[in-house]
């Protein structure tokens, strides 16, 4: 695999210094600055963890070891539309693994991969409280529930275009 | 603004809450004092909000405007518990109960209901709420509601969710002024150890005595702690309580605040419940504003604050030294305890860490008295508990229950029976942690001790119903999967142990079992039980010790027989076409994937078995019935 090169703007990086600035000298702070700082960047590459360390004083060890240890931090990029699968029990009883087997196959790759074209990823996740609708699935912030394997092709398709 | 002023104007707005609490006939007598010739009622929780129910709160202010409807109100609440059926959306004072609303039904409402001298839909309401000869059964006597009891989620579904003027108007934060001003702080924790509240998280620990151990413990600084981490996939209480009434959480951490001495608080909230978080922001900058947290709370000389902590997607952090630690910006690791978190907390801190469910049975135990409180329930489990069902059931929901009521009642009155009219086989409780309920035992009481007793646990409150078509086997290894994955690896008898477990459960679906798998699996599970360092590890194998126990014939039928009775696990199937049934239209050799199906025009078709990738297309095509799984 090629190596993901880091490019971010200025932007990016004044609202991180500012987001850092505000939690200086907070107990705790390292887990809020990831949170945004993940907002922030989309993931969390080492450039960045490393001008975290420096900015709130803790070793990038340990920065690196509080981003490795939680699945929602990500430290390598994701796609420009995020799909993710319910995989909780209500989901699974439900059958959303073959929803998940439909996305890997309409995007040609597995879950915890991005596609080539860096357009989609996909995850898989634990219960986003929805079982009412179950099984779901969620691409970016919109939630498509009482799915089939059927329904998937033309919940992607209607991101496709962009 | 003041407290007391908010105080003053909520007072006023009494009337619009009762008009949604009071039985019909007062309720359009109380309407009229209102200003609001009906109020709309539409869940904003997150089930109904994956449902598109903002979509359907636009659709009616915009034909409000269009047919000039000016007073009628709508809310936006919190949970009213029947997700399947979202988006809801209810109107009062007739109490008509909408169910999967589109805008376009919202305007077809708007238009021949809400407009003056309007009629109720009866078309678009839930089809329960509608009697045989058309008359509208109010509906809080449906069934889905009629048997349940509604404690913590008191204010869901009935206030708007982001407004203080009506929690307080529904009485939120009554139980704090009369702490305030009327209790010492071991007064309240009588209260609460009378009223025999215990824990809702899982562990069931008495929430009074929680309180007593950190009050007595030294320290200049403590901390009160809500575990909104809730991470057992299925249960949602914890996030619509915090969707649907955030205050009731600050209200009581605020009580044990000044109970056991602490002025800060931390709510540790899954990061993937975004509603909830941003709700709880809003009631925090609210409370804040009135005065209701920070310095001088009601000028009683209380100083308490409260912040927000975002997990970050780790089931471990569920535990309370895994989510101290978080709290604290490290690793979510667990650690050995003692020292108990009532003595070393937060920060190393004396700290009171309760479950958001917990913290919202806590100001109506105040306000009623613990006698009330205690005379709900079963002898060592007080109060009600939330459920959330799921999985095979028609009332897909939440479900407030008072403890001691049976799986019965649960599944088949409140949960309208399993779809399809299959058979009961299994509930699961408890999560990853839990065991499962088998049709036996469908008369049991559901409290904290009958559920330990048959070898599982209530756990958050997460129940999975599952019918005929659930392989054991298979839920079995889903947990072992989940826990695997979510083991934080920082001891051994859990890193090591559910890794070598999923391992033989997947031999064993995969039709590579051994008869000494199942004596090598309750080996595992007695040192994992024993050695592990926090619960998660400990409980991990309860799934499948339970499973075995209720369900030896199908791990036989798997290990023995190579054959997966449910007909789920794939490596155990076959695929094969009936040839009476057969009419060879053609349909399943032209959808199967793997060109493992031969056979032209109006010929019986055939599979073979060695191409087949036992994907269930063909069973899913066949319009006549001629597939078959084996």
């Amino acid at each position: 695999m090629t190596q993901d090169i880091f490019e971010g703007t200025e932007e990016q990086a004044a609202a991180l210094k500012s987001c850092i600035e505000s939690h200086r000298g907070e107990e705790g702070a390292l887990m809020p600055v990831l949170h945004e700082a993940q907002n922030i960047y989309g993931y969390l590459p080492a450039e960045v963890q490393t001008v975290i360390a420096e900015g709130l004083g803790v070793p990038l060890a340990e920065v690196y070891g509080v981003a490795t240890f939680y699945s929602h931090f990500s430290l390598k990029p994701k796609g420009k539309h995020k799909v993710s699968v319910c995989l909780g029990t209500a989901c699974y009883v439900k059958g959303s693994d073959k929803i998940l087997e439909a996305v890997e196959k309409e995007l040609g790759v597995s879950c915890g991969e991005c596609t080539p074209d860096r357009k989609f990823s996909i995850e898989s996740c634990r219960c986003v409280g929805a079982c009412g609708l179950a099984p779901v699935m969620i691409v970016d912030e919109e939630v498509y529930g009482k799915l089939t394997p059927k329904d998937v092709p033309d919940v992607l398709d209607k991101y496709m275009g962009d | 603004m003041t407290y007391e002023e908010l105080e003053k104007t909520a007072a006023g707005k009494a009337d619009l809450i009762n008009v949604r609490r009071i039985v019909r006939d007062q309720a359009e007598k109380l309407a009229a004092n209102t200003g609001y010739r009906k109020q709309v009622l539409v869940c904003g929780g997150t089930g109904c909000t994956s449902s598109h129910s903002r979509q359907v709160i636009e659709q009616l202010e915009k034909s409000f405007e269009e047919l000039g409807i000016d007073d009628v109100l709508i809310v936006k609440t919190g949970c009213f518990g029947l997700c399947a059926l979202g988006p809801i959306m209810i109107v009062y004072p007739e109490g008509a109960f909408y169910s999967q609303m589109t805008p376009e039904h919202a305007k077809t409402v708007a238009e021949k209901h809400l407009i003056k001298g309007g009629e109720i839909v009866k078309e678009l309401l839930y089809a329960d709420t509608v009697h045989a000869d058309g008359l509208v059964i109010p509906f809080a006597e449906i069934p889905f509601y009629k048997h349940q009891m509604r404690i913590a989620l008191r204010n869901c579904g009935v206030i708007a969710a982001e407004s203080i003027e009506e929690a307080i108007a529904a009485g939120d934060y009554a139980a704090l002024a009369k702490v305030l001003k009327e209790m010492t702080p071991d007064e309240v924790i009588a209260e609460i150890k009378a009223a025999g509240l215990r824990g809702r998280g899982g562990a069931g620990f008495p929430t009074g005595l929680k309180w007593q151990f950190t009050k007595q413990a030294e320290g200049d600084k403590k901390y009160v702690c809500c575990n909104a981490d809730e991470g057992d996939p299925g249960a949602f209480m914890d996030r619509s309580v915090l969707e649907g009434d955030p205050h009731t959480v600050l209200e009581a951490m605020t009580i044990a605040g000044y109970c056991v001495g602490a002025d800060e608080g931390y709510i540790y909230v899954r990061a993937e419940y975004p509603i909830a978080v941003e709700r709880l922001n809003i009631a925090i900058s609210q409370a804040r504003k009135v005065g209701l947290l920070g310095k001088n709370i009601l000028g009683s000389g209380f100083d308490f604050d409260i912040h927000v902590r975002l997990g970050a997607g780790a089931f471990v952090c569920g535990e309370e030294t895994a989510l101290m630690a978080s709290i604290e910006g490290h690793r979510g690791e667990p650690r050995p305890r003692p020292p108990f978190s009532a003595q070393c907390g937060v920060f190393g801190k004396p700290t009171v860490l309760n479950n958001v469910e917990t913290w919202a049975s806590v100001a109506p135990i105040i306000l009623k008295g613990s006698a009330w409180f205690a005379s709900i329930g079963t002898e060592k489990s007080k109060g009600t508990k939330v459920f959330a069902v799921g999985g095979k059931i028609k009332n897909v929901g939440l479900v407030e229950v008072p403890m001691g009521t049976t799986l019965k009642t649960i599944i088949y009155d409140i949960g309208g029976g399993i779809p399809g009219g299959k058979q009961f086989k299994a509930a699961q409780t408890g999560g990853p942690s839990g065991g499962c309920i088998p049709a036996k035992y469908i008369d049991i009481g559901m409290d904290f001790d009958n559920l330990t007793s048959i070898g599982s646990m209530m756990g958050s409150g997460g129940l999975i119903v599952m019918d005929e078509d659930t392989c054991m086997v298979d839920i079995a290894k889903f947990y072992l999967e989940f826990t695997a994955d979510e083991s934080c690896g920082k001891c051994t008898p859990c890193r090591v142990g559910t890794k070598r477990m999923l391992e033989i459960l997947t031999r064993i679906t995969e039709g590579k079992g051994e008869p000494e798998d199942i004596e090598k699996i309750k080996e595992i599970a007695e040192h994992m039980k024993s050695s592990s360092l926090c619960a998660l590890g400990q409980s991990a194998p309860n799934p499948i010790i339970s499973t075995m126990t209720h369900f030896a014939s199908e791990y036989e039928a798997h290990i023995y027989d190579k054959k997966c009775p449910a007909g789920v696990c794939k490596s155990l199937l076959s695929y094969y076409i009936e040839p009476r049934k057969c009419r060879g239209c053609t349909m399943c050799a032209r959808t199967c994937p793997a060109n493992a199906i031969t056979g032209v025009v109006k010929s019986v078709h055939e599979i073979d078995p060695a191409k087949c990738i036992k994907c269930g297309q063909c069973l899913e095509n066949c319009k006549f019935g001629a597939v078959v799984k084996k």
